[in-house]
């Protein structure tokens, strides 16, 4: 009994390294696992080009050679994978990514950048890529990633929740950058750099255009609460509590005014909600609607 | 029996006590920090976009790039032991970073490797605090005005800049060393590291702006040497 005990000790001992250098080399996407000497062909195939021979986001679609060497071509730089700080996460900031979330990228491509979506390479690749990635940085040798943020069920939909969430907008002060209307041109927008000193431009709700990580209320909820890690986005986990934080998913939908979403035509219904949004839609200036600036 | 508990702690109290300043207490290096030539001038900062912390000046605060006193002194030099000196456990307590009238306080803060940081925000106003760490995780949080401090520490040594994007004259740094043998220059230059046991040290001096600068000196015994640095200032 004590020496078969003593037995298992030993062989878990053993077979632990093993269990480590393995995990290394793989990605797990829900029922598929991805492996990084399949992904490695696939990522100097189709992916060094912008992200480097090294992964560490200056391939020489970002930053040509030559006479061209301080023009960058590409106005977002490509993700540093050697840094492993990552936009898109469903992890606290200052964390690792799941492989799912790196996956969950490849599949949207990232908007308002020039990462396309990679909807054409089949599940299996995308997996074998994330397997991949994840040998660029050392952090996933030493770090494991992050424990998912609990996303609570959305509440019913409501006109309150709406107001509530436009409070918290003014109180949260996410105009500061958003803008009053969420069109991207707060008072700070015209300063923000991201974490390599490139300018970057806060969202702008009223273009139309998807979120960077997303596109539902879920995504949506996940990119304050986690903050996009490398730019001046940060994350509210700590001072938004679960049910404020869904109120102000629903007011944010409705800043999305090209967008004809359950939010927008509630908040239309009401006296208040549609005349901001025929200002919003027809003027695009501030409505000073309860923004004390 | 418990009278007897109390006796013999109060006892050894008395003894630890009367040991602590019979004990020599090292070698001292101190010294001054200069700058030659002409810093960069510092511009008056304007938080007009921030009327909360606009109101608290009423000579707008300037930049802190380069912060300099008399006789060519440099202050927010940090002087640590670079080499020579082993890896020390964190003290248990908090390294503390206020954010005030739209500034950091201290403009730059030093603390130790695993030593719990804690971020404090005294304005009106919604601060992000975004320590660019490189080596260290990089994260960034929102702090609304009356939450409580963002609490956080380093598991490697590093020069962290910090800054807040929402106000983006706000630049700070946080120093993670990897022992407690550390200063910050004052006003006047002056920095002193007490305490040290004999050995050979490298003392570097960091510098925002002007990078770093190091020097080797051998203590033994409870002497107290001189080392001073000068870095060159540049206009621009």
């Amino acid at each position: 009994m004590n020496i078969s005990k003593w037995f298992a000790g030993i062989a878990i001992l053993l077979a632990a390294p093993l269990f480590v250098s393995a995990q290394q080399g793989e990605s797990h996407i829900g029922k598929v696992s991805g492996n990084a000497g399949a992904g490695k062909q696939l990522y100097y195939r189709y992916c060094w080009g912008c992200h480097g021979f090294r992964g560490d986001g200056s391939g020489e679609n970002w930053m040509p050679t030559g006479s061209f060497a301080s023009s960058p071509y590409l106005n977002i730089q490509p993700r540093n994978f050697v840094a492993a700080t990552f936009k898109c996460r469903s992890t606290p900031t200052g964390t690792l990514p799941t492989d799912q979330d790196i996956y969950n990228s490849l599949v949207r491509g990232l908007t308002n950048s020039n990462m396309p979506s990679w909807i054409t390479l089949t599940d299996q690749n995308r997996a074998d890529l994330v397997a991949f990635i994840k040998t660029l940085s050392e952090r996933w040798k030493t770090e494991k990633a992050g424990a998912e943020i609990n996303v609570p069920a959305e509440p019913a939909l409501t006109v309150q929740s709406i107001q509530h969430g436009k409070e918290l907008f003014t109180k949260l002060e996410c105009w500061k950058c958003h803008g009053p209307e969420g069109r991207g041109d707060g008072p700070s927008a015209s300063t923000l750099t991201d974490s390599n000193d490139q300018p970057i431009r806060p969202y702008n709700f009223a273009g139309g255009s998807r979120f960077k990580c997303g596109t539902t209320n879920h995504d949506l909820y996940k990119i304050f609460m986690t903050g996009l890690d490398g730019t001046p986005m940060p994350s509210f986990a700590d001072v938004i509590k679960p049910e404020d934080a869904w109120d102000l998913v629903h007011y944010l939908r409705t800043l999305q005014v090209s967008h004809k979403s359950p939010e927008l035509v509630l908040w239309e219904g009401t006296k208040e909600g549609a005349e901001i949004v025929k200002a919003q839609k027809l003027h695009g200036t501030p409505t000073g609607s309860g923004v004390a600036q | 029996m418990r009278i007897k508990n109390v006796f013999l702690a109060g006892v050894a109290v008395l003894t630890v006590s009367m040991i602590m300043p019979a004990r020599p207490s090292g070698g001292t290096v101190s010294g001054k920090i200069t700058y030659e030539g002409t810093p960069a001038k510092q511009k008056p900062i304007d938080m007009s976009k921030e009327p909360t912390c606009a109101k608290q000046y009423t000579t707008p605060p300037t930049t802190e790039t380069v912060v300099t006193g008399a006789n060519n002194a440099l202050e927010n030099v940090v002087v640590y032991i670079s080499a020579g000196a082993p890896d020390e456990a964190a003290p248990s307590k908090a390294a503390v970073f206020t954010q005030k009238g739209c500034r950091y306080l201290p403009h730059v803060l030093a603390f130790q490797v695993n030593q719990e940081l804690e971020v404090m925000n005294e304005d009106q106003t919604s601060h992000n605090i975004h320590p660019l760490a490189k080596i260290n995780r990089e994260w960034n949080k929102s702090q609304p005005p009356g939450t409580p401090p963002i609490v956080d520490k380093y598991d490697k040594m590093e020069f962290i800049p910090v800054k807040c994007n929402i106000h983006p004259w706000m630049h700070g740094t946080f120093a993670v060393l990897k022992n407690s043998h550390y200063a910050i220059s004052g006003s006047d230059g002056g920095f002193a590291l007490p305490n040290l046991p004999a050995g050979k040290y490298t003392i570097t001096a960091w510098h925002e702006s002007y990078g770093e600068q190091s020097q080797d000196v051998t203590i033994s015994g409870s002497e107290t040497k001189t080392v001073s640095f000068t870095f060159k200032a540049k206009p621009y």
